[in-house]
């Protein structure tokens, strides 16, 4: 009941903030779990099953060695993963997560970063967003992110590759809908990073945006390209009020 | 280092059976996919698992490459007496693993 | 916390319902010169798979020989054999201590839509099979990545 006022009232927040109709109405958002068969959210549901908790454990114990000297403990990152992606001021730019945790690394620590998709900061980013778990998502799309996240929404509806798909095609018009034989999803990126049954292994929502368009014949920007973050900050805001899944399981 | 998360129920009862889970962090290579220049990548894949309480082998799980990549187990121990579980594996690379779980039996 | 998880634990259950069985295996090659001319019997073991896998790479699993045991014979090991897969033995689950409670859950890959063959063998050698067919799909998308 809370959960879902808190839930309406962010909504209510974002929709006020940026007198901008997103392109599924609030009450019609749903997570990729409602997409998937239910094996994949059985194994999300049982924490003693999930693969994802492998990363989750790898990243607490990065958290106690690396962070914990100025961040105490995982209980101060609450609520900390549902803001992002965000703005960063002293890069004048919209970092995610992971980004923001290599940020800290190289410039606060003076140490070398850990990279783009490498397993250390994926089971870091992955812990990070643990805390959040449950919690709804809530960027902001304000003042300098506006920009960022102007480009996510035209990159969006931008038609890409060979096959000339745009995310809105599948993702605002077709949900629900079968493509071959899986079912389309509304594209949500809430259950990030997690873990993908085609992967075997644990992977950033940056991969899985890459994987769609590789699977739209375009070509891939590399990771950590400033385009990704824009996409997922306009996929944050578009999914602003679902709950944060994590780690989340997807096929 | 290879992850792994072992559950064991808290407190056990006596003479009654108890869940035991097992998630282990590795690739199981099939030995059949092949890297960016057409290499095949060996397999190497958790062979034997085995599960110790109090020394003796209750469980033990020989695996292949039809088993998933991060192999999950979970079965099932007698409870007798409070002691220890020890875990044991090896992949084929040779590398072996120990963990251990306490056990408490009231 | 103790009955969410029991909740969850059922409903993960129901999912993997257990469907008629057949009463007979297919042919793999592995099987059958394990069997080694016994016959099985088409009772008590009960192999639990989605009818439909998400995604080949990992599909649950669960097996269960029906009790009780003591004092008669118990439950040795338990066999998982694959028909298309291109390694045909997937599993072998042994117990060297008598348990009354045999179930064990797994994730396998299978590649392609196929049957899968679980076997149990008691400590007076006989035999108890089940088998069950899976249909496995393919992704909408590649993914390079």
């Amino acid at each position: 009941m809370l959960r879902s006022l808190a839930l309406v009232a962010a909504c209510v927040a974002a929709i006020a903030a940026h007198g901008q109709q997103r392109p599924i109405a609030t009450d019609a958002l749903r997570s990729g779990l409602a997409y998937v068969g239910a094996d994949v959210r059985a194994m999300q549901a049982d924490d003693l099953a999930n693969p994802g908790f492998l990363w989750v454990q790898r990243g607490e114990a990065l958290f106690t060695e690396n962070c914990a000297s100025c961040h105490r403990d995982a209980a101060s990152m609450r609520g900390v993963a549902a803001r992002y992606p965000a703005y960063d001021a002293s890069s004048s730019s919209v970092l995610d997560i992971e980004a923001r945790i290599d940020q800290c690394r190289t410039q606060r620590q003076r140490k070398p970063a850990f990279g783009r998709e490498s397993d250390d900061l994926l089971a870091l980013a992955t812990f990070v967003t643990h805390q959040s778990r449950g919690m709804p998502i809530n960027v902001s799309i304000d003042g300098p992110a506006r920009e960022s996240f102007a480009r996510g929404e035209a990159f969006y509806r931008q038609r890409h590759g060979q096959m000339n798909l745009a995310c809105t095609n599948c993702h605002d018009q077709n949900y629900g809908k079968r493509l071959y034989t899986e079912t389309m999803s509304q594209g949500h990126g809430s259950a990030f990073p997690a873990y993908r049954l085609e992967w075997q292994a644990l992977g950033s929502l940056q991969r899985r945006l890459r994987a769609c368009l590789f699977g739209v014949r375009a070509e891939m920007p590399r990771p950590g390209a400033p385009e990704l973050t824009d996409v997922e900050l306009y996929l944050a805001w578009r999914a602003n009020g679902l709950p944060v899944e994590s780690p989340g399981v997807r096929r | 280092m290879m992850e792994a998360r072992i559950n064991v129920p808290a407190k056990a009862a006596r003479n009654e059976p108890f869940e035991v889970r097992l998630q282990i962090r590795h690739a199981m290579e099939t030995g059949y996919r092949t890297d960016d220049t057409g290499k095949a990548i060996p397999r190497n894949v958790v062979r034997n698992v085995t599960c110790r309480y109090n020394g003796d082998v209750v469980f033990a799980a020989q695996l292949s490459s039809g088993i998933a990549a991060n192999p999950y187990l979970r079965f099932f121990v007698t409870a007798r007496s409070s002691g220890e579980l020890v875990f044991e594996w090896v992949d084929d690379a040779g590398v072996r693993v120990t963990e251990r779980a306490p056990v408490i039996v009231a | 916390m103790k009955r969410r998880r029991f909740v969850q634990g059922a409903a993960a259950l129901a999912l993997l319902g257990v469907r008629p069985a057949q009463a007979a295996l297919p042919t793999i090659p592995s099987l059958d010169a394990w069997l080694a001319g016994r016959a099985p019997r088409f009772e008590r073991i009960k192999l639990s798979i989605p009818a439909l896998a998400d995604n080949g790479f990992a599909v649950p699993m669960r097996v269960i020989v029906d009790g009780p045991f003591a004092p008669g014979p118990h439950v040795k090991s338990i066999r998982l054999f694959s028909e298309t897969n291109p390694v045909s033995d997937m599993a072998i689950f042994e117990f060297p201590v008598p348990i009354e409670r045999v179930e064990v859950e797994s994730r396998i890959r299978l590649a392609g839509t196929q049957q899968v063959v679980a076997v149990a063998e008691m400590t007076d050698g006989r035999v108890y099979a089940m088998a069950t067919e899976v249909i496995v799909t393919l992704a909408g998308c590649m993914d390079g990545t």
